[in-house]
């Protein structure tokens, strides 16, 4: 099983890393195939877990994992820590500019274990 | 309309703003644009900021790439030589030949260089294109003195750029006074005294009779009175004369004393061609200012729609900073006009002490207002204008616009209601009319009329008044202001912290269950993470505050554009031994770290990267730094001069006591940030009146400043109390910033704070001297708790192996962010700007 994993990472875009290296209510970032990953962690919300591309387009610079997570609306976002704009968890749509949108991948906890894939989530 | 051929001779600002309005109005015309100047259109009205850092092509206001994707034809360095009018086409210089439909003539002007004998050697310049800054600054190379023929508006802003090349700058003016057309006698001597306090020398009253060369400088300017002036290089910006020689050439009605003569629809003698900006004679005039032109141009552009406005003239009140200094002029300055056959009245208001004169001219049943000049503080243009421009009825005592606002002033406009034509933002042309439609379209905040109207986003000067507009219209509807701190909770900053400190609610989760509703958000989280730290001062990275924090709390740095940060560690009272700063230096060298000293005493260390901030503060931390909170609101620094143990003039140890005062209240959370300073003598060399609390010494002890700031809104600090013992001293202080802590408002300066209180200053001495609310103590054990509880953030986090887990920037790999890049600039690193970069990473 174990081995079967470790092929499955060299072969896919994927991420697998403990639930301990998550912070709750904040992001951490994890870098699959080149591509870096902001992971937030919200315990009290299903899902739990949410993945969006780090590379914020408005500040020009890979910081979205930095951000406050909250909700805008009920729409749950985090806030860019350069310029303040907020950015869907779900949709990675941003609720200030106009077609702006930051990719948004597949997240999910397995136990102890977060797996992070490339794959889009919608 | 049918699709014409449309030619524009001139890429100046208005030629630009034509092009790109034209083109905007996609009604499939065939647009060419020919430009003298080799680049094309840029800002000439900031020219001089060239010589203050920015870089010419900051200048630009377009592109040949962005010609080129709105459809435009363009081309730069090629001045038109003829207008062939019985063939409807224009020949270049380099023979090139343009048919039109209909022609535009924004040809624009050139400086007036007076014929004086001698002035068309070298050393003699104009100011008015990029190219001739180019000379000036070849010429300023080597020599020491340069002199400015003009004293008007442009011969000032050439002045500051002489100023700003490091030359000693000499202004020589004709007239008696300097900007005699926009100011008065009062203004013109106020702004003349400001303008030498800088180091400029000022000529009045100079006739220039011939130039000739120098003894010591390069050249020698000979005046009527036989005085002369040595000097390396003359500038002439003496006026602007209209470049119109193409349009007389081509027998087009030029005025008598030049200017291409337009009527209402900007059209000259020939239909088919049109003029305008300044190169266009409108009613025996000549509009030397951008605006005029732009509205020039918008009639111009009218007349091929459907519904044409005319060009009627334009108001050429204006507002601008010369070398610094702020200068406004309105209407009829210098109050000569007639008013129904009576001379106007003028009121004064002029403060030697303070540097400001104001002026204002009204009628003489006192009724309307005529005109203005105010120098040194232009905060009251803005209403000058509205009550100028809509010809509205003035308040009973009309005296009262300009006194300063603690001497009798009453709030203006509140309650004097702008007509809906009246126009609240002139960068974008929103009129009040356009925000009342927006309310009643269900517009319910400053931000939702901004993203409708687009009001107050050009340059942003007409917020204050955007606001009151808008809150005075909202409140005319029965909708309640709302202050709320964000849509998670329906109260203020200060009733929020009320109900924590009252319900003694330890954590955002409590707070939020109790009084909010929703997740939170980035506004209330800080919001309320800095009063808990304010009330319970626990270590901000505890598991259930970090996520709170900003992101320049939670990393304990200051984020910079491209995601690194910068290190600030604490310097009390700016006093360093050698040995902390060869430590400094020494990690700074160590970590590739780009270094600058700060305005507050401090050293910043920026380019850090977020993995890299732990091991940077392991070393500080070990040779006895502390983290100096550049990253928090909360105190900054206390500056101070040496005092009485260096100065000659020094009374008292202002050192030691910005050293106990910045020691004292390290790392109290606050609304805002907050700055002080102790100098030692009324010198004031620390700058304290320009912080939030500032401390000066005096024979007999202290005197205690309130509620000044620096920034983007200078304020200038209140004498709050005087002679003060040293325990006397912070006693008052603690009162006063625990009191400000539990009251103002978030993101709301001391200064602006104390506005909103109602009494202001006196209110204030009220509560901390007199204690009149009876919670003097209270304040006092606040503070102390806060004192008690302090801890260096960072020394905490690098002793904590969980809090360093949060530095990662990847959590499954050591690789580092490789967007983050730098170039060497001067010796030091700088990020590296998009063209420097070899990889483009991107998502």
């Amino acid at each position: 099983m174990g081995n079967a994993v470790h092929k499955q990472m060299n072969a896919e875009p994927i991420a697998m890393f403990s639930k301990d290296d998550l912070l709750e209510n904040s992001g951490v970032c994890v870098l699959i195939q080149g591509v870096q990953v902001a992971v937030f962690y919200l315990p009290a919300e299903t899902p739990s877990v949410y993945a969006l591309n780090n590379w914020d387009p408005l500040g020009k610079a890979n910081v979205l994992y930095r951000g406050i997570v909250g909700d805008i609306n009920g729409e749950l976002v985090v806030a860019s820590p350069l310029y303040k704009q907020h950015f869907s968890l779900l949709t990675g749509r941003c609720l200030e500019e106009d077609n702006v949108q930051v990719p948004v991948y597949q997240a999910r906890l397995d136990g102890d274990t977060v797996i992070v894939t490339l794959q889009p989530s919608l | 309309m049918k699709a014409k051929r449309i030619v524009v001779v001139g890429n100046g600002m208005v030629g630009h703003y034509y092009v790109d309005n034209l083109a905007k109005q996609n009604a499939g015309h065939e647009i060419t644009v020919i430009g003298a100047e080799p680049r094309p259109a840029y800002d000439r009205v900031h020219l001089s900021e060239v010589f203050s850092g920015k870089n010419p092509e900051d200048l630009a206001l377009t592109t040949r790439e962005y010609y080129r994707q709105i459809g435009v034809s363009a081309h730069f360095g090629d001045a038109v030589a003829k207008i062939d009018r019985a063939n409807k086409q224009v020949v270049t210089d380099l023979g090139r030949c343009f048919s039109y439909d209909k022609l535009v003539l924004a040809t624009g002007s050139y400086p007036f260089v007076p014929p004086v004998p001698g002035s068309d050697q070298p050393g003699c310049l104009t100011y008015r294109t990029i190219d001739d800054l180019g000379a000036i600054r070849a010429h300023a190379k080597d020599g020491k003195v340069g002199v400015v023929v003009g004293g008007g508006l442009l011969g000032l802003e050439c002045a500051n750029a002489l100023k700003n090349l490091g030359l000693e700058t000499h202004v020589v003016e004709f007239a008696p006074g300097l900007m005699g057309v926009q100011l008065d006698g009062g203004g013109s001597g106020m702004l003349r005294e400001m303008i030498e306090e800088l180091g400029v020398k000022v000529h009045t009253s100079k006739s220039t009779q011939k130039i000739v060369a120098g003894q010591d400088r390069k050249l020698r300017m000979e005046f009527a009175d036989g005085s002369a002036l040595e000097t390396d290089m003359i500038v002439f910006s003496a006026g602007i004369r209209p470049y119109d020689q193409l349009a007389k050439a081509a027998d087009i009605t030029i005025g008598e004393r030049g200017g291409i003569v337009i009527d209402y629809h900007c059209r000259t003698s020939d239909s088919d061609i049109f003029a305008i900006g300044e190169c266009a004679l409108f009613g025996g005039r000549i509009y030397g200012l951008v605006a005029p032109g732009y509205r020039m141009a918008d009639a111009a552009l009218s007349q091929l729609t459907d519904t044409p406005i005319p060009f009627q003239g334009a108001d050429m009140s204006t507002k601008l900073k010369l070398l610094g200094i702020d200068v406004g002029s309105i209407g009829d300055s210098h109050g000569k006009t007639l008013h129904d056959g009576q001379p106007p009245a003028s009121f004064l208001y002029s403060n030697d002490r303070e540097r400001v004169y104001k002026k204002i001219v009204v009628s003489a049943d006192g009724k309307k207002l005529l005109g203005a000049v105010l120098v040194g503080d232009c905060s009251d243009y803005d209403t000058l204008l509205q009550l100028f421009l809509n010809d509205m009825e003035l308040p009973a005592n009309p005296e009262a616009i300009i006194l300063p606002a603690d001497k009798g002033a009453s709030p203006l406009l509140a309650g004097m209601s702008l007509p809906m034509t009246a126009t609240i933002c002139s960068c974008l042309n929103v009129t009040k009319g356009a925000i009342v439609q927006a309310i009643e379209g269900g517009c319910c905040s400053v931000a939702d009329v901004k993203a409708v109207t687009k009001a107050s986003t050009g340059c942003g000067g007409c917020a204050a008044l955007l606001k009151s507009t808008v809150n005075e219209e909202l409140a005319a509807r029965g909708a309640e202001i709302n202050n709320n701190v964000c849509e998670h909770f329906a109260y203020s900053r200060q009733e929020l912290f009320h109900l924590i400190k009252v319900g003694s609610l330890k954590t955002f989760d409590d707070v939020l269950h109790k009084h909010g509703n929703g997740r939170g958000c980035d506004v209330c989280k800080p919001t309320v993470g800095s009063i808990l730290a304010s009330l319970f001062n626990d270590y901000v990275l505890k598991k259930e505050h970090a996520s709170l924090q900003d992101t320049n709390d939670t990393f304990l740095a200051n984020m910079q554009k491209d995601g690194t940060y910068s290190i600030v560690p604490r310097i009390p009272g700016g006093e360093i031994t050698a040995e902390k700063l060869i430590v400094i230096g020494e990690v700074a060298r160590k970590y590739n770290l780009y270094t600058k000293i700060t305005g507050g005493q401090r050293i910043d260390l920026f380019g850090a990267r977020v993995n890299q901030l732990p091991d940077i503060w392991g070393e500080l931390v070990a040779a006895g730094f502390e983290t100096g909170h550049a990253y928090g609101k909360a105190l900054r620094t206390v500056k101070s001069c040496v005092g009485s143990t260096w100065c000659r003039y020094g009374v008292q140890d202002s050192v030691s006591m910005a050293i106990l005062i910045e020691n004292r209240y390290k790392g109290v959370r606050s609304p805002h940030k907050l700055k002080s300073a102790v100098s030692g003598c009324t010198r004031e060399c620390a700058e304290a009146q320009s912080k939030d609390f500032g401390v000066i010494a005096t024979e007999n002890g202290w005197n205690l400043y309130v509620c000044g700031n620096g920034g983007m809104k200078p304020r200038h600090a209140d004498l709050f109390a005087t002679d003060l013992d040293d325990a006397t001293l912070i006693k008052y202080i603690d009162r006063f910033l625990m009191f400000y802590i539990r009251t103002a408002d978030r993101l709301q300066r001391t200064s602006v704070w104390m506005n909103n209180l109602e009494g202001g200053l006196d209110y204030l001495r009220e509560v901390i001297i007199d204690d009149k609310l009876g919670i003097a103590d209270e304040l006092e054990a606040q503070m102390a708790l806060l004192l008690d509880t302090y801890q260096c953030e960072w020394k905490t986090t690098i002793e904590d192996p969980e809090k360093l887990k949060r530095f990662r920037q990847f959590v499954n790999s050591m690789e580092e962010d490789p967007h983050v890049v730098f170039v060497q600039e001067r010796g030091q690193p700088r990020p590296a700007r998009d063209s420097e970069r070899k990889t483009v990473t991107t998502a």
